[in-house]
């Protein structure tokens, strides 16, 4: 790899796949639980629950960042708390770039996984009941499973998308080399250095091809999930 | 065995409002499309959670609304076998088979397993998907896979409804031996006479939510007011074997005479369930000389019901009911009228199953 890319531009690929990766893999648990409170349970306040979970979908990126930036910097409170009880920090730090990541693809998250979740029997889930399956047994055994090639599908178009979050990381956690530069940023780090045009190019086309490649791997996912 | 059920639901528009008590054997839940069969099966597997009302089964209460009870489905151990089979489509044959057994209290042993796959003949089919299985395949996993949960009783949801003629022929058996071997109560819903006859021991028959008749299966089946808007399905009554003749003829006993029939292959004394289609009875005021029917029975006429042009007339031979369907203007001529002597000429005897 190291023949083809410079240094820097690894340094770049890894810390965004790392930052991706992370970032959707933590989420993946909060984004099953969210998708089976609205795909599953019938509350009061619903529709006001789906439209918090899919604010990051609709506001700017740099107000998400920005919002980050006041409840998890060193003096917010969530982020002094952290900072204090547990010595977590997330200012300019690989970790608040995934938290950035995750926040933004949460929705992507959610929408797939509770697509998948509607498309789904509940008939076989009442047939595991009758079967003496009670709700945890049932949700491992039966919902889950079932579900899992549309949670993959979902998780892939996430991580996809996270490949490409710039806004939200650079308000919340700066453009540092090696701590928080994942592939846009360098994109936009090498299009304010004077002639980083070529630099830019060859990060864009980097990007495209790592963007065709996950997306190819959901649609794959898909497409096995509705056989 | 014994099952009390008494509901009261609203569901949009539909009420349900019903009551019944069934003691042991296979209990036929008979009605139209849309009576309420489903959300009554619904309410006694714990899928449907009624307004108001009280169920046991064998004294154990799963549901008493007054006293704020409601055992979770997973606790109740009632299987249910669906209309559209239900099987996990990510196991195995085998695994489903199993899914109820594993969660069992009390474990069926390799015998009752292996004498389930037998009964149902799944032993081919153990390691295949649901998704590569016949309609009727698929309903002998689902009832196999009810079985092996080791119920309390099992429920049956129309469960031959999306089969063809042949595949429902291919199943039926299975549920005769079922009913007849597994000693477990069924509550079977149908809307197929047919079934009905075949299988109930009692028939609870419900119509836009409510319970309208229930009762003995051999009293209701000919009863001519019992099934409103459903022809009387014929008498069915228990017949023994009294004699294999040289002519290639055996004798069947019951209460009231004697059925000479083909020859049959069960032994002497063998009880068997016999039914008299009410469309193969004709009916003579004089004894018939000279006829090629094996079999006219001397009754006594006891309730007649006018049905557009035809005519069901309700018939004592003996202790034994018997229902003759027959045109109004035979009835007429006849002058067949409650009281009236008369001779059933039998066309045709099916011998449904041995009972037990």
């Amino acid at each position: 790899m190291s023949e083809i890319l410079s240094p820097a531009e690894s340094q770049a690929l890894l810390l965004s796949l790392q930052v991706s990766g992370v970032a959707i893999s933590c989420a993946l648990p909060f984004a099953f639980l969210a998708a089976l409170l609205l795909a599953r349970v019938r509350f009061v306040g619903k529709s006001l629950v789906d439209g918090i979970i899919h604010l990051p979908l609709v506001l700017p990126p740099v107000a998400v960042g920005y919002l980050l930036l006041v409840a998890f910097g060193s003096r917010g409170p969530l982020g002094s708390w952290l900072l204090h009880n547990f010595g977590v920090r997330f200012v300019f730090s690989w970790t608040g770039a995934a938290l950035a990541s995750a926040l933004i693809t949460f929705p992507l998250q959610v929408r797939a996984i509770r697509l998948a979740l509607e498309g789904s029997d509940t008939g076989l889930d009442e047939a595991a009941g009758t079967l003496g399956a009670r709700a945890l047994d049932r949700l491992l055994n039966i919902t889950l499973p079932l579900a899992w090639p549309g949670i993959l599908s979902g998780a892939i178009t996430a991580f996809a998308a996270s490949l490409g979050e710039f806004g939200a990381i650079i308000t919340f956690v700066s453009n540092i080399p090696g701590q928080t530069q994942t592939l846009p940023l360098a994109i936009y780090a090498a299009l304010q250095a004077p002639g980083g045009e070529t630099e830019a190019a060859r990060l864009c086309a980097l990007s495209i091809l790592l963007a065709l490649v996950f997306m190819t791997a959901g649609e794959f996912a898909r497409r096995r999930a509705r056989q | 065995m014994s099952l009390e059920v008494s509901l009261q639901h609203r569901h949009g528009a539909f009420v349900l409002d019903a009551s019944f008590a069934t003691h042991g054997g296979v209990t036929a839940l008979f009605g139209p499309s849309g009576a309420g069969k489903t959300s009554v099966v619904g309410a006694i597997a714990g899928l449907l959670r009624p307004r108001k009302g009280r169920i046991a089964v064998n004294g154990r209460l799963l549901l008493d609304t007054e006293m704020r009870l409601f055992v979770p489905a997973a606790a109740r151990r009632i299987a249910v076998v669906f209309q559209d089979a239900r099987l996990f489509p990510h196991m195995s044959v085998k695994d489903n088979l199993l899914f109820g057994w594993r969660r069992a209290n009390t474990k069926a042993d390799g015998a009752t397993i292996a004498h389930v796959v037998e009964l149902l003949g799944l032993g081919g089919l153990l390691t295949r998907s649901p998704q590569r299985l016949s309609g009727g395949e698929k309903s002998r996993v689902a009832l196999g896979r009810a079985l092996l949960a080791s119920p309390d009783m099992l429920l049956l949801d129309e469960p031959l409804a999306s089969l063809d003629a042949a595949r429902r022929n291919e199943i039926l058996p299975y549920l005769e031996r079922l009913a007849r071997e597994a000693r477990l109560p069924m509550l079977y819903v149908s809307h197929s006479v047919e079934e009905v006859a075949r299988l109930a021991d009692e028939i609870v028959v419900m119509r836009d939510g409510r319970v309208t008749t229930q009762g003995p299966a051999f009293d209701l089946l000919t009863d001519v007011d019992a099934i409103v808007g459903v022809p009387p399905l014929g008498a069915v009554f228990e017949a023994k074997v009294a004699e294999h003749r040289a002519d290639g003829l055996s004798l069947l006993a019951f209460d009231g005479g004697v059925l000479t029939v083909r020859r049959l292959p069960q032994e002497l004394g063998t009880q068997l369930r016999v039914r008299l289609r009410a469309e193969d009875i004709m009916l003579a005021r004089e004894e018939p000389r000279a006829i090629s029917a094996n079999n006219v029975l001397p009754c006594i006429v006891h309730a007649v019901r006018a049905s557009g042009d035809e005519a069901d007339i309700q018939l004592l031979c003996g202790a034994t009911r018997l229902v003759a369907r027959i045109t109004g203007a035979s009835r007429e001529r006849l002058g067949l009228e409650p009281g009236v002597a008369v001779f059933a000429i039998v066309k045709s005897v099916t011998v449904e199953r041995e009972a037990g």
